[in-house]
């Protein structure tokens, strides 16, 4: 099943001008835990994901929230020349189609 | 004290306060009234140009709602961050409207006002004595960093704040602020725990966001010894466990640690738990202390001046060879320029940007599909240089290339871009960047803020002494 089905939010936002986060939320805490126990969300995909090195990810699994973070610094920071998502809110796509076992 | 109730009224000033929640929530007697006027999400542009990111008639409504509903119940009412940016052009802006607010509903306020734009001379000092860090990723910065930066602000924790509500201010108009330490302040001031004072804070900032559906309404806050309570006003309005938890993860790099001045907010142990239908309690969250007291500090420069020209290509012979077509748009811009300005402008002195819309302009380098092809292209050319009249040229220069760079595939004479305007380019005015990712640590908690006493609105007798 792909993740936006699982999901019932996948975001990404600023976290300040130089930092990008992005947040997987769940209706419920069965189709948390199952992606959860799957094991399919980690530093290593996403930094493959977003071709960064996978130190420069930072990877929360909130149980009490029902969701994922990720974060990850910004390319080029937030307004600076070719910056081209000022809020950073429209960078979640790869997230979407990640096929969870 | 068994309780201290507050209400966040909103998550930015400006936004458009819902007054009849206000009114209800009113009627729990609140201890004070606060609400949040600045963020960096707006962009380096308020903080580089003076520039409120929102309209002033909005924050005189919402400014006035706030005053009035503060002197009824004889409760302080604390703004942060004034006029987006918090530096003190956004302040006196500010302080003006509410200048004007309190003349117009004939009220006599006791107002504090926090400065927290810093002195360059003394950034430097900081920096000379490594009392400036980096956070994680930051800019590299140096004097003449601090030089070319317009203004340079430092971001407040509840001490001002608590300073200028012990000298019995009415209203708190705070330059550069951490938004939780509007909520946090006078709690912690009254004894109660500054984890779960911090916590409130942080869940009550962005007011109703905190809620399951964001929508028009306040949240009522109520501070107890072991525990805080979260409770929404408005049409439908509903916080959940979940709502709560997640909430802490809204525009946060790290859900669990935040950063504060004083120390670190540590809510990896916070318990969440209904209460009823709409109300969440919130309990085990903490407050690290931190070692050195710290200041963030945020800071914009000129990048310069920008003209753009927006339009689109339909073109499919195009669209398919379209990489190899802008690079020979380029080239030709290019040399143009070189042929206007010759030794005035070396390439590095301009910049010349593509954002190719429908193929990859909002993900630029981190799009996953770039190979296949769009119908359509919409194509916006940014010309950003020293000046607005080279800005300005260079974006005149740029539009023959674009009409009519040549295809291959077609002979003879051809249009190959849709220009959208006329003229068509669009001066954009100066451009900023952000300068500053770091913190300063300050020799004490109090050097790096200013504060005044006025009296604003009727009776008119103005006093002035810095604190």
């Amino acid at each position: 099943m792909k993740l936006a089905q699982l999901s019932s939010l996948i975001r990404s936002k600023n976290a300040g001008p130089f930092v990008l986060t992005f947040d997987i939320m769940f209706p419920d805490e069965q189709s948390y835990l199952r992606v959860k126990r799957s094991g399919v969300l980690n530093a290593a995909l996403f930094a493959s994901l977003y071709r960064c090195r996978p130190e420069t990810v930072h990877f929360f699994e909130c149980d009490n929230a029902l969701a994922f973070k990720f974060s990850i610094p910004r390319v080029i920071f937030q307004g600076d020349l070719g910056d081209a998502d000022l809020h950073g809110g429209q960078q979640f796509m790869p997230l979407v189609d990640i096929e969870v076992p | 004290m068994e309780e201290i109730r507050f209400i966040a009224a909103i998550g930015a000033m400006g936004g458009g306060i819902h007054a009849e929640s206000l009114d209800e929530a009113m009627a729990q007697e609140p201890h004070f009234i606060a609400a949040d006027a600045g963020t960096t999400d707006a962009g380096p542009y308020s903080l580089g140009s003076g520039q409120s990111a929102f309209p002033r008639e909005m924050i005189k409504q919402d400014l006035a709602l706030l005053l009035r509903a503060g002197k009824r119940a004889g409760i302080p009412v604390l703004i942060g961050s004034a006029g987006t940016a918090g530096g003190d052009v956004h302040v006196e802006w500010t302080l003006d409207i509410a200048r004007e607010v309190a003349k117009e509903n004939d009220l006599a306020i006791r107002t504090a006002v926090i400065y927290s734009e810093q002195n360059k001379s003394y950034l430097k000092t900081l920096l000379r004595e490594n009392r400036i860090r980096p956070l994680e990723p930051a800019p590299p910065v140096d004097e003449a960093v601090i030089d070319r930066s317009i203004r340079i602000v430092g971001m407040m924790g509840v001490e001002p704040l608590q300073h200028a509500l012990e000298g019995g201010a009415d209203f708190v108009l705070a330059g550069r602020c951490s938004d939780s330490a509007l909520y946090a302040a006078l709690p912690i001031l009254r004894g109660f725990p500054a984890g779960l004072s911090w916590h409130a804070g942080k869940v009550s900032e962005c007011g109703t966001m905190a809620a399951e559906t964001m929508g028009k309404g306040v949240i009522l806050g109520r501070i107890r010894r072991d525990h805080f309570i979260i409770r929404p006003f408005g049409p439908g309005l509903r916080c959940t466990p979940q709502s709560i938890a997640a909430h802490t993860l809204y525009e946060n790099a790290d859900p669990y640690l935040h950063k504060e001045s004083s120390g670190t907010l540590d809510l990896s142990k916070s318990i969440f738990e209904a209460v009823d239908d709409v109300s969440v309690r919130v309990s085990g969250s903490a407050l690290i202390p931190s070692e050195a007291y710290s200041v963030k500090l945020e800071g914009a420069e000129l990048v310069g001046y920008q003209s753009i020209i927006v339009g689109g290509i339909r073109d499919a012979f195009l669209i398919k060879r379209f990489d190899s077509w802008l690079a020979g748009v380029r080239e030709r811009i290019e040399a143009g320029v070189a042929k206007v300005f010759g030794d005035r402008l070396s390439k590095s002195q301009y910049h010349l940007e593509f954002h190719v819309y429908g193929r990859d302009a909002v993900m630029g380098r981190l799009e996953p599909d770039r190979t296949s092809l769009p119908k359509e292209i919409g194509l916006v050319l940014e010309a950003t240089a020293p000046t607005q009249e080279i800005a300005t040229t260079i974006a005149l220069l740029s539009r023959q290339p674009l009409l009519h760079h040549p295809v291959p595939e077609w002979k003879g004479a051809i249009t190959t871009f849709a220009c959208l305007h006329n003229p068509a380019h669009i001066d954009r005015g100066p451009v900023y960047r952000f300068t500053f990712h770091h913190v300063a640590l300050p020799q004490n908690q109090e050097e790096m803020f200013r504060t005044e006493f006025i009296n604003i609105g009727n009776p008119v007798y103005e006093t002035s002494a810095a604190l």
